[in-house]
């Protein structure tokens, strides 16, 4: 219960932050973060298959709908939610932990937190900047903008969990 | 069946992975072919009127540079204005002219929401069917042109800007006879590339490009941009000018829809050319 309240401020929260104030941040010409993607990374470990695909489609049909471009977020965020029940399966053995783990840079540990950020959010901008494109002539073009983007939100995704620091009582 | 059901069981999240993005796929291609017709846009009523209330906040973060490029409409306007002209007539008098209608009405509105960052930019304005907005009214803003009615609501309408792939303004150099399209090529939100003029044209840097009066969309000789450089590429014979625009999008807070009074009449008899052509 307490983990469903969690995460369902954690959704309008970012939903809010993306749609009001991160839609105005601007690097170098194109390049916006797309924070919001931290909702998908911070389920916990346990959602089940259907729920998270879900959740992934819903927050990006979100945000979709306040930036006119209906099914392209939501798209980015379900190809999101497969490779992270890939990456989580390999990288993850439930039964190295006592109590439950969470992918949270705080119980999770720089190292692993910092590669599946990084592998997520690739994969989500890459998909996300192509389709919005639609065009293989300029995939060179929209590459550079992938990478500054993660860079961005890379950034925006650490602050927020640095923030939020809590370390957990591992017995 | 046991089998099967075992296997789509085992690759669960392969097939929510198809089944999701058929979904979002299917959406966004069919978004794209009717047209954003869908009741999913920022024309919709609940969406605009969240963006309504964020704005009024938003507002005031701007203020310096609205006021700013609001005063130097002001300037230029007053500028045109008959009594700033000397008049050196002898004889004035007043004639009443019936027969001069008005062309051009301006509808002020002002923006509720804008995209700059993305390959196709959108802008949301305040004014809708209600104030006599249609879909392909050309929108200017107070230092140039910033682009065409979409999706027209009840109380909103959402202009395609000149940021977006299929945007293609008739434009010309000022002073010049050639004209042709003005074209966004997604990289710089301040940058756009006029095509199609010949390259005999010997152009002055700083030259103002202007709409062409071509078509029904804008009135002639409203200011899109400076000309920043030009160039021919791969041995073509037109040059490929590259346009600073006027009209700062960041600081976009008021444009003014232009209204047409005579659009439908060109349109009827432009028409009757195309079906005259056919019989």
């Amino acid at each position: 219960m307490n983990s469903i309240i969690k995460n369902a401020i954690r959704y309008v929260l970012l939903v809010f932050i993306q749609v009001f104030l991160i839609k105005n941040m601007v690097l170098f010409g194109l390049n916006t973060p797309y924070i919001y993607i931290l909702f998908i990374l911070l389920l916990p470990f346990e959602t089940p298959n259907w729920l998270l695909f879900f959740l992934s489609f819903l927050i990006g049909l979100n945000i979709d709908v306040f930036n006119d471009t209906v099914g392209l977020h939501a798209a980015a965020c379900v190809i999101t939610a497969f490779v992270r029940v890939s990456v989580t399966s390999i990288t993850v053995q439930k039964d190295n932990y006592d109590s439950d783990p969470e992918p949270t840079l705080a119980i999770m540990g720089f190292r692993w937190f910092s590669f599946y950020a990084l592998v997520l959010t690739l994969v989500h901008h890459f998909f996300l900047l192509n389709f919005e494109v639609f065009r293989v002539s300029e995939i060179p073009t929209t590459i550079s903008r992938v990478l500054l983007s993660s860079l961005f939100t890379l950034g925006l995704i650490f602050i927020a969990e640095l923030l939020f620091f809590r370390k957990k009582q591992r017995k | 069946m046991l089998n099967l059901w075992r296997f789509i069981n085992k690759y669960n999240a392969f097939f929510f992975l198809i089944i999701y993005l058929t979904v979002s796929l299917v959406l966004l291609v069919k978004n794209n072919d009717f047209q954003r017709a869908s009741t999913f846009n920022t024309s919709n009523q609940i969406v605009g009127s969240i963006y309504k209330e964020v704005n009024s906040v938003n507002k005031y973060l701007n203020l310096n540079l609205v006021n700013d490029s609001l005063a130097k409409e002001n300037v230029r306007l007053r500028n045109r204005l008959k009594s700033s002209f000397l008049d050196d007539s002898v004889v004035s008098k007043n004639v009443e002219d019936t027969i001069n209608h008005v062309k051009y009405e301006y509808i002020l509105a002002e923006v509720v929401n804008k995209y700059i960052t993305s390959r196709n930019n959108y802008i949301t304005i305040n004014r809708g069917s209600k104030d006599g907005i249609k879909k392909g009214m050309g929108v200017i803003g107070p230092s140039g042109v910033v682009g065409i009615v979409w999706n027209v609501s009840e109380n909103f309408a959402s202009i395609q800007s000149i940021l977006h792939e299929d945007t293609r303004i008739t434009s010309s150099i000022e002073n010049t006879p050639y004209f042709g399209p003005l074209i966004w090529e997604g990289k710089n939100p301040n940058v756009v590339t006029l095509t199609d003029i010949p390259n005999q044209l010997n152009l002055k840097p700083k030259a103002r490009v202007v709409t062409s009066g071509l078509g029904v969309i804008f009135p002639k000789g409203i200011l899109i941009g400076t000309v920043l450089k030009a160039g021919v590429k791969g041995g073509g014979s037109f040059l490929d000018i590259s346009v600073k625009l006027a009209t700062n999008f960041y600081a976009l807070q008021y444009v003014y829809v232009i209204k047409n009074n005579f659009q439908t009449e060109q349109e009827t008899l432009e028409k009757q050319n195309k079906e005259s052509l056919n019989e």
